[in-house]
């Protein structure tokens, strides 16, 4: 599968990662390398194989549906870059 | 007695037990060594404050007799475990400035067991390296030469600051992290021991995160010994992980009998890779034969599925770095990029990304993207995880079998230099894994001893796999191959 540069845009922003207009010719490339080292993939029979979903088959814990933590805003937005009145602060979204 | 800071865990721990040395001169040596060592770039954010009161309520532990399994142990932490207080930003620039208000599982671990912090080490981006040129701190360089030959050398990657730290005696332990061989495909460019325990064995809790599937913690030291006392204390079940294993740790130093009489090793035909080095192919014959000649059995082994590792592995690792690193928008922490006039948030998450990643995290990132995006998530991401199914399996069906480990080289080849790989592709570059892959994608335990050196003198290393949760056995088995093959030597001091 190769890339091409309208693909490779729609990934940047899909990823929401700017990339300028002259880097996305060889960001396409450098993807499509990286994909056609996949396509080795193809090669193996996995007719009837269920896709890995847990490394270890272990069921996942479950615990009582409580609150185990809370009142600390102040932790919760101590490495905020911009934090306002208990707040994080974005560009405004909605017009 | 050497240098305190050369000193083993085992031997610093007996040393200061005995009162014949204190937590807080053996602190002092490491840090000075630290200090002298900036040529190395391993340690990137100093604690010494911390570590010198860490060093003293050490020392009034051991004089009250009530000393932990590290009490008075000064350790390296890589910058991939969030320590509160302290930077902690996984050597990306997305992180800068970003100061944990909580500390990792592993690393409470370490300190309630008495172990001192001596900083934070160098890394490759997010992990994601093999060369540890990825980092934002820039290389680091292996305290390792060729010789007489000054070119500088990559101390592997991703944990390229432990490495190089534990090798040059700067620090007697260090944290590492392993999601493709990120332990010990660097412990094996520098000569020390490196174990990535079975998924699950260590809390990921706490650590920033990379492919959550296939990330696990574990020990850097200079010898067997002290990774099973290290690791002893790392791991523990973790209500705060879900994929922790509530599974009794149990006593790992114990189990080093040095006795593996009757053992059978499984030797993969499929790791005979085409165009393996001579040297790599002897010394993997070499220690087969010390194995043998400790009394285990030598068995041929068949892991089919061993040459699409690779492929399936920068598919589900990149998924699942894509999806972790979504969590870097510059809202809630780090990096946030200026606004220009009228940019929205859509502005604000795509250059402060741009920005705060690095080529690698970014290409990685999109990959991750891609394979899961509408469309291409069956070709690319199922199959991945189907195959990785089968390689699961491979090894499944040998231990079944009855083998007990799997012996391997641990890279194809020795360190290189640093910029070498400057103009190869990136698919070139993740062929240094090509025998460490495997390990993560089926969840195993793995553990690089390092057992001889190449024709320049460059320390070159081995890879004992074992059975799920069977690290205790897989040490002893470890244990066996070093004491065999004798390897003491460490890098001639030029920094």
């Amino acid at each position: 599968m190769s890339i091409d540069i309208e693909t490779a845009r729609k990934v940047a922003h899909l990823a929401r990662i700017a990339v300028p207009e002259a880097k996305l010719a060889a960001l396409a490339g450098e993807l499509s390398g990286i994909l056609s080292f996949m396509e080795q993939l193809n090669e193996v029979d996995v007719t009837g194989i269920e896709p890995m979903t847990s490394v270890t088959p272990m069921r996942l814990k479950r615990r009582a549906d409580l609150v185990t933590d809370g009142n600390i805003q102040a932790s919760i937005l101590k490495n905020a870059p911009d934090a306002r009145e208990g707040f994080f602060a974005v560009p405004k979204v909605v017009e | 007695m050497s240098a305190l800071n050369s000193l083993t865990i085992a031997a610093a721990r007996d040393a200061l037990r005995q009162r014949e040395i204190t937590a807080l001169a053996l602190t002092e040596a490491c840090l000075a060594a630290i200090e002298g060592a900036g040529a190395l770039n391993a340690f990137v954010h100093h604690t010494p404050d911390i570590a010198l009161a860490q060093a003293k309520a050490a020392d009034a532990r051991l004089a009250a007799g009530n000393a932990p399994a590290l009490c008075g142990i000064p350790l390296g932490i890589k910058d991939l475990f969030c320590t509160k207080g302290v930077a902690s930003q996984a050597a990306s620039n997305i992180l800068r400035g970003f100061k944990p208000e909580y500390e990792s599982t592993v690393t409470q671990n370490l300190w309630n067991a008495g172990a001192v912090m001596l900083g934070k080490l160098n890394m490759d981006e997010f992990a994601m390296g093999s060369s540890n040129e990825t980092s934002c701190y820039g290389n680091v360089v292996n305290p390792w030469r060729r010789g007489n030959d000054t070119t500088p050398l990559t101390p592997g990657g991703s944990s390229g600051g432990s490495a190089a730290a534990v090798a040059a005696d700067l620090c007697l332990g260090a944290t590492g992290t392993d999601t493709g061989g990120s332990i010990r495909q660097p412990a094996a460019f520098t000569g020390i021991v490196g174990i990535k325990p079975t998924y699950g064995r260590v809390s990921r809790w706490g650590v920033v995160a990379f492919a959550s599937s296939l990330d696990q913690a574990g020990p850097m030291t200079k010898t067997v010994r002290d990774a099973a006392i290290m690791l002893g204390t790392m791991a523990s079940h973790d209500a705060k992980d879900s994929t922790s294993a509530d599974l009794p740790v149990p006593d790992f130093e114990a189990a080093l009998t040095g006795d593996i009489r009757g053992k059978r090793i499984g030797v993969p035909k499929e790791y005979r890779m085409e165009g393996m080095p001579a040297e790599i192919e002897r010394l993997w014959a070499e220690g087969a034969a010390m194995l043998r000649d400790a009394g285990a059995e030598i068995v041929d082994i068949s892991l089919p599925h061993t040459r699409y590792a690779l492929p399936a592995y920068y598919v589900v690792a990149p998924a699942e770095a894509s999806s972790n690193l979504a969590r870097y928008d510059g809202v809630r922490y780090g990096h946030r990029a200026k606004l220009g006039a009228g940019d929205g948030i859509t502005e604000m998450y795509e250059n402060t990304r741009a920005e705060g990643f690095g080529p690698e995290v970014q290409r990685r990132i999109m990959i991750g993207t891609y394979v899961l995006s509408a469309g291409f998530y069956d070709a690319y991401y199922n199959r991945a995880r189907k195959v990785r199914a089968l390689i699961k399996r491979d090894f499944e069906q040998v231990f079944a079998a009855g083998i007990d480990a799997i012996l391997t080289p641990a890279t194809p080849s020795a360190a290189f230099g640093l910029g070498e790989m400057a103009d190869a592709s990136p698919v070139e570059m993740y062929l240094n894994d090509v025998f460490t892959v495997t390990v993560n994608l089926a969840g195993l335990p793995g553990i690089a001893v390092p057992t001889g050196y190449d024709s320049k003198g460059l320390p070159l290393g081995l890879q004992l796999i074992g059975r799920p949760w069977a690290e205790a056995d897989l040490l002893n088995h470890a244990y066996v191959l070093e004491r065999a093959a004798g390897f003491s030597g460490k890098p001639a001091k030029w920094w």
